[in-house]
């Protein structure tokens, strides 16, 4: 009985102790990992910050530095952003790049969808190489179609075209698109799609019932990058249009000649509604996944 | 309720040289619960999905309630099918899933909400009608699926190994449930299973299948205590069955088998094989242990001794081969002590050691 109460803490004692160690080894993980995060974030976000700043300071005050990190009420106002708005050719450039990213979501998936599908579910012959071939489409430079292009698409009569834009836009992310969408196809179990045949299914409406409600997370992902990565394209914007300019189009002509206030609110005005559009079709997909995780 | 007719089925996978279900013949009664037996990659699983229709087969023809299947789509095929990953829609609810198939075949709301309650009162998914397979347990993910299928009321019932991904515990309560519920609706059902005591404890027959092909097909107590081929027996039971070998010579018209030092009388219409080496086939449970001497038994040591609760495991060595032996729990043996066997002669089987076939004993 007594040597049993003696033992006791010694016994416990050591398990404890280890214990401790391993808690305080998982502390400064935890702090590691945060710091870095912090650092990751901080890279990402500060200059995003410096612009926003920058394009609602009045006009006077851009040029001062250091900023204040919160800046003082005195400081914010809209006319620089205003100015830049209304600045020629801004408000209809805004009207294209949203016109260009929709038309190249809406294209890009419509043909990146089936033709993933395709990949995902069917055995074809050249497969393969079809799958190659995509690919290799990403590694030829862009800048060598430049003028075959602006010639093709003047003979096409696409030039200085929203359609145009919109044709090129959909030819650079359906790579990506179709890869992505294929890897969303087949991580969705056949089972699943086999159950809903034999329940009475014909395929397509098993496709339509099963695949389709499933891999929307997934599409909407897609979708997000399609429209950025066609609101953020400024290469081919440029050389195929004149009148009909994107935003990054507009901005990139007339940022020789214009001064610091309309360059920090175009900067600003690039980059937030890419920010806002991934804030909230990131939250829409986490919501999506929550509940369909398997 | 039908009965289903394959015949002569075949299918080869593009790229593989063996045929993965090599000319298949097999009838299942109606109401029948038949069960594909057979280790990974013998066929079964392709089988049964031939008669889903998920498969189509290279040739033969698959017959379900009298009508040519073999070109219908699965939906048209009255069959409804429990897969094994459980195949539960994520992104429906209990009821939802249930009511799937129903909804498909355009049921009226007051039939499919009589239907789904009452499928989900048999497998005990009531509470659970509003929940999302994430929010499921395993073994209730695998209760809808079974409801799901069930709720056709479809003329047959595939399984492709339903209870597999299943912890031991919840498998063995859900064998037993699963036996009672098929028993009650009286489906004519096909049961694919790796695992034998599953197929011996379900199936009203077996079908043992290798490489392609059926080997046996019959009621689990014919398999289990007749087995057609030598991998039949070691695959079927736990221990597997014992094999010895001997050889067998004809004496005044009987025929003896020598086994080590010893001799066991082998049936007389094995007379013919004299001088051949055969396998003498017996299970664990079939054969007597005592501690002494005891005429006409084989002398052996007992090498590991395992009890198992119920009874005593041991591995016996005779001459230089070994032998597993069930007796009763609290015999009195010790390890590397002696040990004396006799087997029961009418449980012997004997195999030709190159067909692996049973010599036609009786």
């Amino acid at each position: 009985m007594n040597t049993a109460t003696v033992t006791k803490p010694a016994e416990t004692g050591a398990p404890v102790v280890r214990r401790r160690a391993r808690s305080r080894r998982h502390m400064l993980g935890r702090i590691g990992l945060y710091a870095l995060a912090i650092l990751i974030t901080l890279f990402m976000l500060l200059p995003i910050y410096l612009i926003a700043v920058s394009a609602f300071s009045p006009q006077a005050k851009i040029y001062t530095f250091p900023k204040a990190l919160i800046p003082h009420r005195s400081d914010l106002s809209t006319a620089t952003f205003s100015f830049f708005i209304h600045s020629t050719g801004v408000p209809q450039s805004v009207r294209n790049s949203i016109v260009v990213g929709l038309g190249t979501l809406l294209l890009s998936t419509l043909i990146g969808a089936p033709a993933g599908l395709a990949l995902a579910r069917f055995f074809f012959r050249g497969r393969g190489a079809f799958q190659l071939f995509i690919l290799s489409t990403r590694a030829f430079p862009g800048v060598i179609l430049a003028i075959p292009l602006v010639v093709t698409f003047i003979r096409w009569n696409l030039y200085d075209k929203l359609l145009g834009v919109i044709l090129v836009h959909t030819a650079f992310t359906l790579p990506t698109t179709i890869l992505v969408m294929s890897s969303i196809f087949v991580s969705i179990p056949r089972d699943l799609e086999e159950a809903a045949l034999t329940l009475g299914c014909t395929p397509f409406a098993a496709f339509w019932r099963i695949m389709l409600p499933l891999s929307l997370p997934g599409m909407a992902a897609v979708a997000i990058f399609t429209f950025v990565a066609s609101w953020n394209e400024v290469f081919a914007a440029t050389i195929l249009t004149v009148k009909n300019r994107t935003l990054p189009a507009q901005v990139l002509a007339s940022l020789n000649s214009s001064q610091l206030p309309y360059k920090f609110a175009g900067g600003f005005a690039l980059v937030i509604p890419s920010l806002v559009f991934i804030f909230f079709m990131r939250r829409y997909l986490f919501n999506m996944w929550g509940r369909v995780v398997r | 309720m039908a009965e289903i007719n394959i015949q002569t089925v075949r299918k080869t996978f593009i790229g593989s040289k063996q045929p993965a279900v090599n000319d298949i013949d097999l009838t299942v009664a109606n109401s029948e619960f038949m069960v594909l037996l057979g280790p990974s990659g013998c066929g079964k699983t392709t089988l049964l999905r031939m008669i889903a229709g998920l498969e189509y087969p290279d040739s033969g023809s698959i017959l379900i309630g009298g009508r040519d299947v073999t070109d219908l789509p699965p939906r048209s095929r009255g069959i409804a099918m429990v897969f094994q990953s459980y195949a539960v829609f994520p992104h429906m609810t209990v009821y939802d899933n249930i009511a799937f198939g129903l909804r498909m075949h355009h049921a009226s709301k007051s039939e499919i909400s009589r239907k789904v309650e009452r499928a989900a009162d048999l497998l005990q998914l009531t509470p659970y009608l509003k929940r999302f397979s994430a929010q499921l347990s395993g073994g209730q993910r695998q209760r809808v699926a079974v409801a799901r299928a069930i709720v056709m009321e479809p003329s047959v019932l595939l399984m492709d190994e339903p209870l597999s991904n299943l912890d031991a515990l919840l498998r063995l309560n859900f064998r037993s449930e699963l036996k009672k519920l098929v028993q009650e609706i009286k489906t004519t059902t096909i049961y694919v299973t790796h695992d034998q005591v599953e197929a011996l404890s379900l199936g009203d027959r077996i079908a043992v299948m290798r490489d392609g092909e059926i080997v046996q097909c019959g009621t689990p107590m014919e398999i289990y205590s007749n087995p057609a081929t030598e991998f039949i027996g070691g695959f079927i039971g736990n221990p597997p069955m014992n094999f010895l070998h001997g050889l067998l010579q004809r004496q005044n018209g009987r025929a003896r088998v020598t086994v080590g030092d010893h001799v066991l009388e082998a049936p007389t219409t094995l007379a013919a094989h004299d001088g051949a080496t055969v396998i003498v086939g017996i299970r664990a449970e079939n054969i007597q242990a005592a501690l002494q001497s005891v005429p006409d038994a084989l002398a052996a040591r007992a090498e590991v001794i395992e009890p198992v609760g119920s009874h005593m495991l041991i591995t016996a060595v005779v001459g230089d081969q070994r032998v597993k032996v069930l007796t009763r729990a609290d015999f009195p043996v010790e390890t590397n002590g002696s040990l004396w066997l006799q087997p029961e002669w009418d449980k012997l089987r004997w195999f030709d050691p190159e067909t692996h076939r049973e010599i036609a004993a009786k």
